[in-house]
């Protein structure tokens, strides 16, 4: 049954639904797989097997009674874990949060369980989401499937590697900065940030609300499509959720036709800082679509450079505001409460004990940047910029239907190289970030191994808010076409675990 | 400290003060997410993941709050913005779940505009209203052990999260200027006007006693002939009008007194003491304090349409003036009577005990005399003399029927006063219905004749006028319980031979 593990979300359920297999044997196929590989690997911070089984044995007896499955039933999915679940642990990979049960589902935890996809357990990720390696969880760093010894990406560094080590064909990740497409790009797997407010937020611990996004994380376009559709929809618990039809994802995966698209390459995303290896094969792609019928111009998106500092006033400063509850009075970790302390006092010994290195910086940064008497010079002036990202992205899309780019300047690199280096840490985002500050929709697919280190390289698709369909299209395009090249799927030349 | 005299404080300094005063709203759930606002429920039986902060939730508006914005922002004569945000005000306090309070900060939704407040001699004198905007209560804290009931010395803290999210309103005035020695009545009569305003626009039952209306009062002082401000004072959670008032003139005197030493006035919150109407220091308030304001990014602007707020304006209920200036007439009162009604606040108690069934004198007599003396006598309000005006109109209604003299009426009015249940109990209880059985009547009658010759000798030669005495020595005889008309008849058929 180790086969098992190696199918696409879309062959699992296809194979359930048709009785080939059935979905405790999937869920089983998993679990044991997790339990073969995840003490190296460490994607997972929780594996609930008794959930699990039970959601699975939930579609069998399903399937029995002669109800209609949906398209994912039955296939198994990592959520990242800062989505709540009601009666499992959320810890957000803080320990600020350690033991903490939440009593609630986030509206994406309960619309997989709606479509009865089937929830392995929660993965690891940087600390409340702020990182881009996965060595800010609390709980130790999880390893590349690729080569251990170096990073997943961040912050979801755990869901992506879930992915890549066969331990779940679905994913969940959230992207504010990049969290979802980076790990996607080093891991050679297949993360979308769908555009801002069509997935809902509710329940998604809120690391920066303005630009924090769920998304679907897989090893092939279409099954994220797949999921996608599962989880984006209009949500009247979330306010900035986007009241609108989500576009037919699953159908523009299935297209497999560029001809006649539009696709620009954005010309700040190239020079120093970019890996040779990985600008080979993002120039390679681009000529690829070129010969599947795109037209390919160049454009230009100057304000970008100035995406990544304002992204570091914005995502800090809302998140100096929304880490403020923790504060030891209601949930998670309590420190110092010995009877002689004020409640202020356990409340600081707690934040003290409880955030780790990173989030403590950019707490710092942001109560600094919204500070009175700064607050115009940084947060106001940080929102100016993203005002002019929006334009330089509305005038690129006047003349073309999607932007390309790398989605990081370069591979994996190794655990610990950055750590002591957060603005180093910081460039993995580069070409990320505008996304997020703009508020579209971008993905990242694999697009070849770098040759000079034999690491997957990822291609970033970027469509405008709401025409989410345009990277699947783009996306099914350039994978059905690397696939027939290579002859299989760029994973299986990961070496066995 | 013994403080300079109000006179002398007046002297030399000129008073002005600002006044904010927070109101409740009566909405059924609160403002951001659907918990119940009922009051009184088991602590923290009101709650859910929203209004607890608890990791995940989101806000979602009240459109009723919102609406509840508008309608008092219009009979404020207010601007209405057009378009506006809510802002997170942060600060640690462990009542505020999220440690930011969701409120609104340079975009109110309702500004400049002003209430016109009538004082006891009938001037109109003219509040200046700087903004009303929509916030959220925090919830509450018992500080249990030590001594003043304070966070400082307790020796643990219970909190209750039923309050947080309870929608509020702020409305604060422009610095009220020119009050002069009046500024005390202003500040009175201004929370006064505004409570029935409140009332009138059925938002809130904006009653001080239960804190659904509270009251902060800023006062400074600055020498007369000057312009510039002095340092003010901010005396916190003023719960009833008298208070109001009190905590504006001991503030005066008190600012008077450190001004005329030579010292300076600390900013500060102050806490005002009900048994002597004094303040005490609070929190040192220096201007550095810094609530890191910013846009709330869970929650999309609100932009109230046009058309709808016309609507809301002309479905506004008859204000309080001009429906003062309707029961002045409806009842007949010289601008006079009219005046000395309002200074009692009796105006909702005498229109509620004629919406009970009492003619519009009978509520007026007993309102004005008998329980508007008794609240002068207690210190308190007429509205909170422990009678209703239903309770009165049974009165009005005994009397009306003859069961009950004017002497009678009074002793049922002090038993209901004196919690012996409803007017009929009383009645019942104190055995005080008036006689008018004549055999009951006729031996009282026959006595007083016998005891008073002289006096019946001149009935009978026709000086009918004298008659009174025997009336009175009937009454006597009867501890008041012989209904008086019936006596007299009595007297002259008898004495008409």
């Amino acid at each position: 049954m180790t086969e098992l593990i190696k199918y696409t979300a879309a062959e699992t359920a296809t194979a359930i639904a048709k009785g080939e297999v059935t979905a405790v044997e999937v869920a089983q196929a998993h679990l044991d797989r997790i339990d073969a590989v995840d003490k190296k690997v460490n994607a997972f911070l929780h594996v609930d097997r008794e959930g699990a089984l039970a959601a699975a044995r939930a579609v069998d007896a399903k399937r029995a009674s002669g109800a209609e499955l949906g398209p994912l039933a039955g296939v198994p999915l990592a959520l990242k874990d800062v989505f709540t679940t009601e009666g499992i642990p959320t810890t957000c990979g803080s320990k600020i949060l350690e033991g903490w049960v939440p009593p609630y589902d986030a509206t994406l935890t309960k619309r997989l369980k709606g479509a009865d996809v089937v929830i392995l357990g929660k993965t690891n990720m940087d600390e409340f989401a702020m990182g881009s390696s996965t060595e800010n969880s609390a709980y130790g760093p999880t390893g590349n499937p690729w080569d251990l010894t170096r990073i997943p990406g961040g912050s979801g560094g755990g869901s992506a590697a879930a992915l890549a080590a066969f331990e779940a064909p679905l994913a969940i990740g959230t992207d504010t900065g990049g969290s979802i497409r980076q790990p996607g790009a080093v891991t050679g797997t297949v993360g979308v940030k769908p555009t801002y407010g069509s997935v809902s937020r509710y329940g998604l611990v809120a690391f920066s609300s303005s630009l924090d996004q769920g998304g679907p994380c897989a090893r092939t376009v279409l099954d994220t499509a797949l999921l996608h559709e599962v989880i984006a929809g209009h949500d009247p618990l979330d306010s900035t959720s986007v009241d609108a039809p989500v576009p037919d994802v699953v159908a523009a995966a299935k297209m497999r036709d560029v001809r006649g698209m539009r696709i620009g390459v954005v010309k700040e995303f190239a020079g120093e800082g970019y890996q040779a290896g990985v600008m080979q094969r993002f120039e390679e792609s681009v000529e690829l679509l070129r010969e599947l019928g795109a037209e390919v111009v160049e454009v230009s998106c100057p304000s970008f450079t100035l995406a990544m500092p304002a992204y570091y006033l914005i995502a800090p400063s809302e998140a100096s505001s929304n880490l403020a509850r923790f504060d030891a009075m209601r949930y998670g970790l309590r420190v110092g409460d010995d009877g002689t302390r004020s409640a202020e006092q356990v409340t600081a010994l707690t934040r003290e004990a409880g955030f780790g290195a990173e989030v403590k910086r950019r707490i710092i940064l942001g109560t600094y940047a919204l500070s009175s008497g700064y607050y115009d010079a940084y947060y106001g002036s940080a929102q100016k910029v993203r005002t002019l990202i929006s334009r330089d992205f509305d005038a690129a899309f006047a003349g073309v239907d999607v932007l390309v780019s790398p989605t990081t300047p370069t591979t994996a690199f190794r655990l610990g190289e950055r750590t002591d280096d957060p603005l180093a840490m910081y460039l993995a985002d580069l070409c990320t970030i505008p996304s997020n500050l703009a508020g579209n929709a971008a993905m990242s697919l694999p697009c070849g191994l770098a040759p000079e280190d034999n690491l997957p390289v990822g291609l970033q698709i970027i469509a405008p808010a709401m025409a989410d369909d345009r990277l699947y299209r783009v996306g099914g395009a350039v994978e059905a076409a690397l696939n027939d090249k290579w002859g299989h799927a760029l994973l299986e030349e990961a070496p066995a675990l | 400290m013994s403080l300079v005299s109000y006179e002398e404080a007046l002297a030399s300094y000129d008073p002005v003060m600002g006044l904010e005063v927070h109101v409740e709203l009566g909405t059924k759930t609160k403002m951001f997410c659907g918990c119940s606002t009922e009051l009184g429920a088991e602590p923290n039986s009101q709650t859910c993941p929203t209004c607890l902060g608890l990791p995940g939730s989101l806000p979602v508006v009240n459109a009723v709050g919102v609406e509840s914005a508008v309608r008092i922002g219009l009979a404020l004569n207010c601007e209405i913005a057009e378009w506006c945000r809510f802002a997170r005000k942060n600060y640690f306090y462990p009542d505020m779940p999220k440690n930011f309070q969701t409120s609104q900060y340079d975009e109110p939704i309702a500004f400049n505009g002003y209430l016109d407040v009538q004082l006891e001699d009938g001037e109109v004198f003219r509040v200046e209203i700087e903004r009303a905007h929509m916030e959220e209560d925090t919830g509450k804290s018992t500080h249990v052990g030590g001594a003043t009931g304070r966070i400082h010395g307790a020796e643990y803290s219970l909190l209750d999260y039923n309050r947080a999210g309870i929608p509020l309103i702020e409305i604060v005035t422009k610095p009220i200027e020119g009050a002069g020695h009046r500024a005390p009545e202003v500040a009175k009569a201004y929370v006064a006007e505004l409570r029935e305003l409140i009332k009138a626009l059925g938002v809130s039952e904006a009653r001080m006693d239960k804190g659904q209306m509270r009251c902060d009062v800023n006062l400074s002082l600055r020498p007369n002939g000057t312009t510039a401000f002095g340092t003010r004072s901010e005396t916190k959670n003023v719960n009833s009008l008298r208070s109001v008032e009190r905590a504006a003139r001991f503030e005066i005197q008190r600012h008077a007194t450190v001004l005329t030493d030579g010292g300076t006035i600390v900013q500060e919150t102050r806490h005002f003491h009900e048994e002597d109407g004094s303040t005490t220091a609070g929190r040192i308030k220096d201007n550095a304090e810094d609530y890191r304001y910013f846009p709330e990014p869970d929650l999309v602007p609100v932009a109230p349409a046009r058309e709808w707020v016309e609507e809301l304006r002309a479905a506004l209920p008859e204000l309080p003036r001009v429906r003062r200036a309707r029961l002045q007439a409806e009842w007949g009162l010289s601008d006079k009577d009219m005046q000395s009604v309002l200074n009692a606040g009796a105006v909702e108690p005498i229109s509620e005990t004629i919406a009970a069934g009492a003619p519009a004198d009978q509520a007026r007599k007993w309102w004005m005399g008998e329980l508007a003396r008794r609240a002068n006598e207690t210190g308190t309000e007429l509205s909170e003399q422990p009678i209703t005006p239903a309770q009165v109109a049974r009165v009005c209604a005994l009397v009306a029927e003859g069961k009950l003299n004017d002497k009678l009426a009074r002793q049922v009015i002090e038993g209901v006063l004196a919690g012996e249940g409803e007017p009929d109990d009383v009645v019942a209880k104190r055995g005080l219905a008036v006689v008018s059985d004549d055999s009951a009547l006729g031996a009282a009658v026959d006595q007083a004749i016998a005891d008073n010759p002289d006096v019946a000798a001149k009935i009978r030669d026709g000086k009918v006028q004298a008659v009174g005495a025997l009336v009175g020595a009937v009454m006597k005889t009867t501890r008041g319980q012989a209904d008086a008309a019936r006596v007299k008849d009595l007297i002259l058929e008898r004495l008409a031979a």
